[in-house]
């Protein structure tokens, strides 16, 4: 059966310290990915491991990334809502992998909301 | 659906949107074997009797948000076009199996695909929820519990990117890599 080795185990641990004594526990952005079918079908997955990816490049512990239910605009799937705290959520349309990157980058990490990809404020 | 993994995605989150915290995913495409096939269980809030027969209705759905349900209809209407089969079962309290089978060769099954992002974003965008994946190729039986990985991070949240890369990983070198 697969099983993570007790190297690999040895590196996450050191990982997660290291990040752990930068930052608390705290969560200041949360992502919803919106995985239904039409989103899934439209790319869903494929924005949920860029979001992975570049969580992982910034190593931030305070972003979280979740997977949300339907939206109910299918035709503008995939969307994905931005939630920072203290800030009023943002839903973003049509995304794939550069469109994600950038609110990522841009808003997620500089709080530089990317009006021409919103979709609506919630 | 491109892939028949972006289905098993598609079903998985159904179990979660019924409440499940355990869901078991198994795809078997063991060489000499005809068919592909695809099991999902959940222990959700399963489906009522009245409602077991027509889930596979487009037109059917218990959500208010919009009034058709896609996922079970596609996926089946996915199998039974490709020369394959489809059936659930639920007693209405305790979960729902769901099963599928695709045949190999036919010209409209979509390939499995990369049944790594399908678990790793399952993981990762349901903390809450237990995955059990099986998945048999030809040389033999592979499988990932997150009850097992959880015990062996020993605290470490499960959808740290560090954990999450690994679980790729294995998958990718137990299953991609064999195919």
């Amino acid at each position: 059966m697969a099983k993570l080795s007790v190297d690999d185990l040895k590196e996450i641990k050191e990982r997660a310290a290291r990040e752990a004594s930068l930052r608390g526990g705290e969560t200041n952005v949360k992502i919803t990915v919106h995985m239904s079918t039409c989103g899934i079908a439209a790319g869903a997955r494929d924005v949920m491991a860029t979001l992975l990816e570049e969580k992982a490049e910034c190593g931030r512990t305070d972003i979280k990334i979740v997977a949300g239910s339907c939206l109910g605009m299918c035709s503008s799937e995939p969307n994905i809502t931005v939630e920072a705290a203290d800030e009023e959520p943002i839903v973003y349309q049509h995304m794939d992998a550069n469109r994600t990157r950038q609110v990522f980058r841009r808003h997620v990490l500089k709080g530089e909301v990317q009006t021409d990809f919103a979709l609506a404020k919630k | 659906m491109k892939e028949l993994s972006l289905h098993i995605l598609d079903i998985a989150e159904n179990s979660t949107g019924a409440g499940a915290d355990f869901i078991r995913i198994a795809v078997d495409e063991t060489f000499k074997d005809r068919y592909i096939s695809i099991e999902i269980q959940d222990n959700g809030s399963g489906i009522r009797q009245e409602m077991i027969g027509s889930v596979t209705d487009p037109f059917v759905t218990t959500r208010k948000t919009r009034r058709t349900g896609l996922g079970i209809s596609l996926f089946k209407a996915a199998a039974e076009q490709s020369g394959g089969s489809f059936e659930i079962e639920s007693d209405g309290k305790t979960g729902t199996v769901l099963k599928a089978a695709f045949e190999k060769n036919h010209i409209d099954t979509a390939p499995v695909g990369d049944m790594a992002a399908t678990i790793t974003t399952l993981i990762a965008g349901n903390p809450g929820v237990d995955i059990r994946y099986e998945h048999t190729v030809s040389d033999g039986l592979f499988h990932l519990d997150t009850r097992e990985i959880r015990q062996d991070l020993d605290g470490i949240d499960i959808t740290h990117p560090a954990v999450l890369e690994k679980i790729r990983g294995l998958i990718n070198d137990n299953i991609e890599a064999k195919r």
